[in-house]
């Protein structure tokens, strides 16, 4: 098997409240492999740590949180050793993100032209007139009709949608080989999600992107992503092809999940149908982190944490009922 | 938007009204203009004739309905002092006024706005903390202190400026240092929490996660939007500099407005501290009304409530 694109081992962002008194383990030793190519699901309520490991691959966390531990490999590349330059020129270019609000992640006071052409200048040195080019050309390959009338406009003058995809174009911009994508549709009515869904798909087509992609609603993992790492408190507590998670899911909490989906429309699904509080991660129970809310609880839950333990072919999961490898 | 608009400006015409009162007043509160005008040794025979000349014999709500008849048709009356308009003087003042109030201004911008950029950049560093010490002198030393320590230094020690009067720019450097301290440290304070606010902004997260160097996040996506509200508080500091100087130019001798209410007071001369009181509230009020309203303008939660 060739290299993966993406090695992700025993990371640990806290974030350090204060005065580093109060200690938020948002992430808390998560392993991750991601093949070129690949599409992953990050799946887990809100709180649960998703946007921070995003952040973190990127190095590029709120001032109150810090790596504290583990490994980020790109490309074969340590990223966690890194130079904040040597970042820089990694951001946008090599591995891109998208934000989930599309309202607010573009600046008001500059055109769309402007704001889309900026990391190729950035990052290639393309001259005005070049960049100017190619914000046209990929407004249109976000399917953003008249781009040579946009890209003078200014946000407040498109509608979210089409604000959700200039946003896309500015990923895409530099032909990243990693593209984040940070629940890019939540705030996005539905047939503008199931649009938006389309035009990710085709450009991770046309670019050959790998995706990882964060998200609360199962529905789009399952019409999306080719694997799937569940999310609880911090850690990944089941990780499996897409098909293995739905068909045989080996975690108490990845099963709830997959039951509070509605059943009539699959892509509306949300994670609230479960009962009991998510968990405060700076105050996590001891034991399994899912126990107060687990329905399948037994004595050892509640005082040693389960490890990683195999559940299938390529399929993982932190629960004790799974036999011990 | 309309009935906040009429309510709003309602309001203003009140404080007005309420100011010239309160300033008629008490103006009358300190002492009789009558002995100061009159020559030295002078009868209670020409006193008495002073007073009737200026009206001041009269009971004070008689008075007072003359003040403002005359008001409403423009007219501040004629000072007891000087003996000519009084809004002729006042116009021939407000020239200075408005030259210091603009150098006070461009010092105050000048230092506040870059301080403010690095101590919100540089957060709950050492320079932010420099920053707010700062900003704690700026906000709480008296402009007099503060201009009686300029004149002591770079006039009386150095012998580099000169002490008092205009004319020259050496003349406006520190009334405007010592008028411009104080809005140095607001203007400060504002950059800084308004740059704080930006840099937390989503737009902000993605210029750096395009890649984008630090300074050109921080000069192009987060400088021009955290300038905003800055900007909007300079100019109603602009017009509240231009009507608060009082102490400042009487410690610089600067032939402002405010020095004219000052010797207004000294003179008693009731006619020039009215009218230097009433209009300079006047403009510090309808400039709150003009933000208000433009505010009103921009909020949709205002402007669509009926
Ligand atoms: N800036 C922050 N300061 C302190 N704690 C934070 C901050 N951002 C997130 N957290 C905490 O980290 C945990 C994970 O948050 P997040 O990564 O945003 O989760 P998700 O994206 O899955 O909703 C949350 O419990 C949250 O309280
Ligand atoms: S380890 Fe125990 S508490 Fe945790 S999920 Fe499994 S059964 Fe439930
Ligand atoms: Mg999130």
């Amino acid at each position: 098997m060739t290299r993966p694109l993406l090695e992700v081992e025993d990371l640990r962002t806290y974030y350090f409240g204060d005065r580093g008194r109060r200690v938020t383990k948002a992430v808390d030793g998560v392993s991750l492999t991601l093949a070129a190519g690949e599409t992953l699901g990050i799946v887990g309520e809100s709180g649960s740590g998703k946007t921070t490991l995003a952040l973190s691959l990127l190095r590029l966390l709120p001032p109150a949180a810090r790596i504290v531990g583990g490994a980020i490999r790109f490309e074969g590349e340590d990223l966690l050793t890194k130079s904040d330059g040597e970042m820089r020129r990694i951001r946008g270019k090599r591995i891109a993100m998208i934000l989930q609000d599309p309202m607010a992640s573009l600046n008001p006071l500059f055109t769309v032209g402007d704001q889309v052409a900026e990391p190729i200048r950035v990052h290639e040195g393309a001259d005005r007139r070049a960049a100017r080019e190619r914000a046209r050309e990929l407004l249109r390959s976000v399917k953003i009709a008249a781009p040579e009338l946009r890209v003078r406009e200014y946000p407040h003058q498109m509608s979210g949608g089409m604000r959700q995809r200039i946003v896309g174009a500015i990923a895409i911009s530099c032909d990243p080989r990693l593209l984040i994508a940070d629940e890019p549709t939540t705030s996005l009515d539905l047939t503008i999600q199931a649009q938006y869904l389309g035009l990710l798909r085709e450009l991770q087509r046309r670019h050959r992107l790998t995706l990882i992609f964060v998200t609360h609603n199962l529905g789009i993992v399952a019409r999306m992503c080719d694997r799937v790492a569940v999310m609880y408190a911090g850690r990944v507590v089941e990780t499996g092809p897409t098909k293995a998670i739905f068909d045989a899911a080996a975690h108490p909490y990845t099963k709830a999940l997959i039951e509070s989906i509605p059943k009539l429309s699959g892509a509306r699904g949300r994670l609230t149908a479960i009962d009991g509080q998510p968990p405060d991660p700076a105050a996590l129970p001891a034991g399994c982190a899912f126990h107060p809310r687990c329905p399948k609880v037994f004595e050892r839950c509640r005082q040693e944490a389960p490890p990683e333990l195999p559940a299938g072919e390529a399929h993982a999961a932190r629960c004790w009922l799974l036999p011990p490898a | 938007m309309k009935k906040f608009v009429v309510r709003r400006i309602g309001y203003s015409v009140l404080s007005l009204l309420l100011l010239s009162l309160t300033i008629f007043f008490f103006v009358r509160v300190t002492g009789d203009p009558a002995v100061l005008l009159a020559e030295p040794g002078a009868s209670a025979e020409d006193l008495r004739i002073i007073r009737e000349q200026f009206g001041l014999d009269r009971p004070l709500w008689i008075q007072y309905g003359a003040f403002m008849e005359n008001l409403l048709k423009g007219d501040f009356g004629k000072s007891f002092y000087y003996r000519t308009p009084v809004l002729e003087l006042y116009l021939s003042r407000l020239p200075h006024s408005l030259l210091l109030a603009g150098a006070a201004m461009v010092f105050s911008l000048l230092i506040g706005i870059p301080t403010g950029i690095i101590a919100a950049v540089r957060v709950n560093r050492w320079w932010d903390s420099i920053g707010k010490v700062f900003a704690l002198l700026g906000l709480s030393l008296p402009s007099f202190w503060v201009g009686l320590l300029l004149i002591l230094f770079f006039s009386v020690y150095l012998e580099w400026l000169p002490s008092s009067g205009a004319g020259t720019a050496w003349h406006v450097i520190m009334p405007a240092f010592a008028l411009g301290w104080y809005f140095a440290a607001a203007h400060m304070r504002l950059t800084r929490s308004s740059m704080l606010e930006v840099l937390g902004s989503e737009y902000v997260k993605l210029a750096r996660l395009k890649g984008l160097p630090e300074a050109l996040v921080i000069a192009k996506h987060a400088f021009k939007n955290a300038l905003i509200p800055v900007l909007t508080l300079a100019g109603i500091n602009l017009v509240i500099m231009v009507n608060v100087a009082v102490v400042v130019e009487t410690v610089f001798a600067w032939p402002g407005v405010g020095r004219l209410l000052f010797e207004g007071i000294s003179f008693r001369d009731f006619p020039v501290v009215q009218a230097t009181v009433i209009l300079g509230g006047a403009m510090i009020i309808v400039v709150n009304l003009v933000v208000d309203i433009l505010y009103a303008v921009i909020d949709p939660r205002i402007r669509l409530e009926r």
